[in-house]
């Protein structure tokens, strides 16, 4: 078991690694000829004007928020999936209950219109 | 096991590390990039415990949604989120001695309540953590009336962020 | 000769043990060894496929596609690699120079690291961790931080734009992609891999759980980004997305991420719906398993290229309606109906046959009704009546009649 994770340590560095190298090794050979019309930030040649961090949807926000009702209920889900053949009809049920719930509560935020793009 | 030792101590140093530049650092963003660091050493550190579950969990939620969450939140309430804030309020003393307070009574409780320096009990080989747990949780002697009302409480959450967040 | 890899080993570690290295140094050279290899493996495998790609994009789109370097254009990618190599980096002004560079590096690890779990063979197993499936969905996450840094630290508004739009429809479909997750690890009582793969001995769960596997499939296209779901990246709008200010390898490393990311998801599919590296006699030559695993994860591969090559880009409200008023929903309800009918079923304890049958029925049943009810849902699409208008018109004319 921890020869397992000895190697995905083994793997994220080695993962991690190969790219940072692809990366500096071109560093050195590539020409580096910077100027400040070369380092302007990209904008389809037009001078960028005013801020450019934006200002940010709303939308976005309550997608995330809703993201993580949904991932930290796939993270209750997992364990009860994994010994479903050990568990009794009922307790199954109680699974689905679990669900149901929040299915109700996506059927709010659609109902609100909330997830409509606008 | 000194190897283990070893990443250990990497693992708390750079978490703590990590921590204290969140707090201290002015830019937001990258405190909240040097928060994700803190999270996935907590999670490293659930791996050295072999309580894989916890830090698989670790990642999916506080690095995969929370993480996300947070960026999404600077970049909404800040105009601009290079434009630092300035600096620490007024009120780090009392910050500082409150965490102080914490950890001298999170010491005090290690040193003497009895049991923490026993070694925990070498789990059943063959005995499948994450199984044992979804059998725990549905159980009517277990934790199922937690288990469900976990599920009203998120449906709160859910209901609530909407309430909130949204306007017509 | 049968079981090759384990021969080779086996083989190295005796070699190292008999120069004195202890069990342990051992050890940690073979799993170094490993990973290294899987790593090299999975680049040889995206220049391939870059070629493959350009190739069968030509054929689809009626041109020819790279055909100067080499016979076919083989060399192709080869050529672009060497030109990428020696590209100037530019970093624009402004950017937050750390994260800018970190972004492609952690892009394209958080693709490569999922492949450290993989079963390749009934014997060349990654790491078989107990929460297996539940890594692959943690690994994934660190894909679409790569995405929120690259976007934001390049300090570019069509960057951060296509970021936050990205991230925004990334979110959303892991989801279903989760979701869809959990049935194979319900249907296998386990989330290790290796035991997913041992439950499909006979039946493959595509065709236990299609519905499943479909919505599997849909979502992993749209964490991919490409077309159809490659609005985050539209160039009419937000010219390249979030990397736009990326430039030579750099870039590099997000395109090869990109390719990379959609040969996994075949592996993936492969894993979990299409029996892994199970066929004729892999049991017996772990060797073929390896063939079996790849041809098929090439296989789910092309069609998917396939797919974004025939559809054009929807726009970004069809993407969100399709997900949270049709994927999330559906998946969820398909979820409660298999596990309840499995739970049923195994006290029954019916054939096995029996079982996949009733099972494929269950989810082909609840697919129709939701693709019935979705259809009835929404109103017919109001097709705006053009007056007629002959084709040549001198201009003269046209002026006048308006």
């Amino acid at each position: 078991m921890q020869a397992y994770w000895v190697y995905i340590g083994i793997f994220l560095i080695v993962a991690l690694g190969f790219p940072t190298i692809a990366v500096t090794l071109p560093a050195l050979i590539s020409p580096r000829k910077p100027n400040r019309r070369k380092q302007e930030v990209y904008e389809c040649g037009i001078e960028t004007k005013g801020n450019v961090r934006v200002q940010f949807k709303t939308q976005y926000y309550i997608y995330a928020l809703l993201f993580l009702v949904f991932d930290i209920e796939t993270i209750f889900l997992f364990p009860w999936a994994v010994s479903l053949g050990k568990l009794p009809l009922f307790a199954v049920i109680e699974g689905v209950i679990f669900i149901v719930i929040l299915l109700a509560g996506l059927v709010y935020a659609l109902r609100e219109g909330a997830l409509a793009w606008s | 096991m000194n190897f283990s030792i070893l990443i250990f101590l990497f693992v708390a140093v750079l978490t703590t590390f990590a921590a204290l530049v969140v707090v201290t650092n002015k830019n937001l963003v990258s405190a909240a990039m040097w928060l994700i660091v803190a999270l996935f050493g907590a999670a490293l550190t659930f791996v050295l415990l072999e309580a894989t579950y916890i830090a698989v969990v670790q990642v999916v939620v506080y690095i995969g949604a929370i993480a996300v969450l947070i960026v999404f939140t600077i970049m909404l309430t800040r105009r601009s989120a290079e434009k630092e804030p300035s600096g620490a309020t007024k009120q780090w003393p009392i910050a500082a001695v409150l965490s102080l307070a914490l950890f001298s009574g999170l010491t005090y409780f290690y040193l003497t309540v009895p049991g923490t320096d026993r070694l925990a009990p070498v789990l059943d080989k063959e005995l499948n953590m994450v199984s044992a747990l979804g059998q725990l949780l549905v159980s009517p002697s277990g934790y199922v009336l937690p288990f469900e009302l976990a599920s009203v409480l998120l449906l709160a959450a859910l209901i609530g962020s909407i309430v909130v967040a949204w306007r017509k | 000769m049968a079981d090759l890899i384990n021969v080779i080993e086996n083989w190295l570690n005796k070699l190292l043990l008999g120069w004195g290295a202890s069990p342990g140094l051992t050890q940690f050279i073979l799993q170094a060894l490993g990973s290294v290899l899987v790593v090299l493996i999975c680049f040889m495998i995206v220049i391939a496929l870059i070629w493959v790609e350009r190739k069968l994009a030509g054929r689809i789109q009626d041109r020819f596609g790279p055909n100067r370097a080499g016979p076919f254009g083989i060399f192709q990618s080869f050529a672009d690699i060497i030109k990428i190599f020696t590209k100037e980096y530019i970093t624009p002004q402004g950017a937050d120079k750390v994260t800018f560079n970190i972004a492609p590096v952690l892009a394209i690890a958080s693709v490569l690291a999922i492949w450290a779990v993989f079963p390749f063979a009934s014997n060349v197993i990654g790491a078989d961790v107990n929460v297996g499936v539940l890594y692959i969905v943690a690994i994934g996450s660190f894909g679409i931080l790569a995405i929120l840094m690259a976007g934001w630290s390049s300090n570019n508004r069509y960057a951060l734009l296509g970021a936050s739009r990205s991230v925004a429809m990334l979110i959303s479909y892991e989801i279903p992609m989760v979701v869809s997750l959990l049935i194979p690890v319900l249907l296998a009582h386990s989330m290790k891999l290796s035991a997913i793969i041992d439950t499909q001995r006979p039946w493959w769960f595509i065709l236990v759980v299609p519905t499943a596997a479909l919505i599997f499939l849909i979502s992993s296209m749209a964490e991919i980004g490409k077309a159809p779901f490659d609005l985050l990246e539209a160039e009419s709008e937000l010219v390249a997305g979030y990397h736009t200010e990326y430039s030579g390898m750099k870039f590099g490393m997000f395109y090869v991420a990109e390719f990379l990311h959609q040969f996994t998801v075949g592996a993936l599919i492969t894993i979990f719906f299409l029996g892994g590296w199970t066929g004729p006699m892999a049991a017996h030559w772990p060797i073929l398993g390896v063939i079996y695993f790849f041809g098929k994860a090439f296989l789910v591969y092309l069609v998917i290229s396939w797919i974004r090559l025939s559809l054009p880009r929807i726009r970004i409200d069809e993407m969100l309606n399709l997900n949270w008023k049709f994927l999330i929903p559906v998946s969820f309800i398909n979820l409660i109906g298999v596990a309840v009918a499995d739970r049923i079923l195994l006290d029954l304890e019916p054939p096995r046959w029996l079982y996949v049958a009733v099972m494929f029925v269950l989810n082909m049943l609840i697919l129709l009704v939701a693709l019935y009810l979705s259809g009835k849902s929404q109103p017919a699409l109001e097709v705006e009546e053009f007056p007629h208008r002959p084709v040549a018109v001198s201009p003269r004319t046209e002026k006048s009649s308006s």
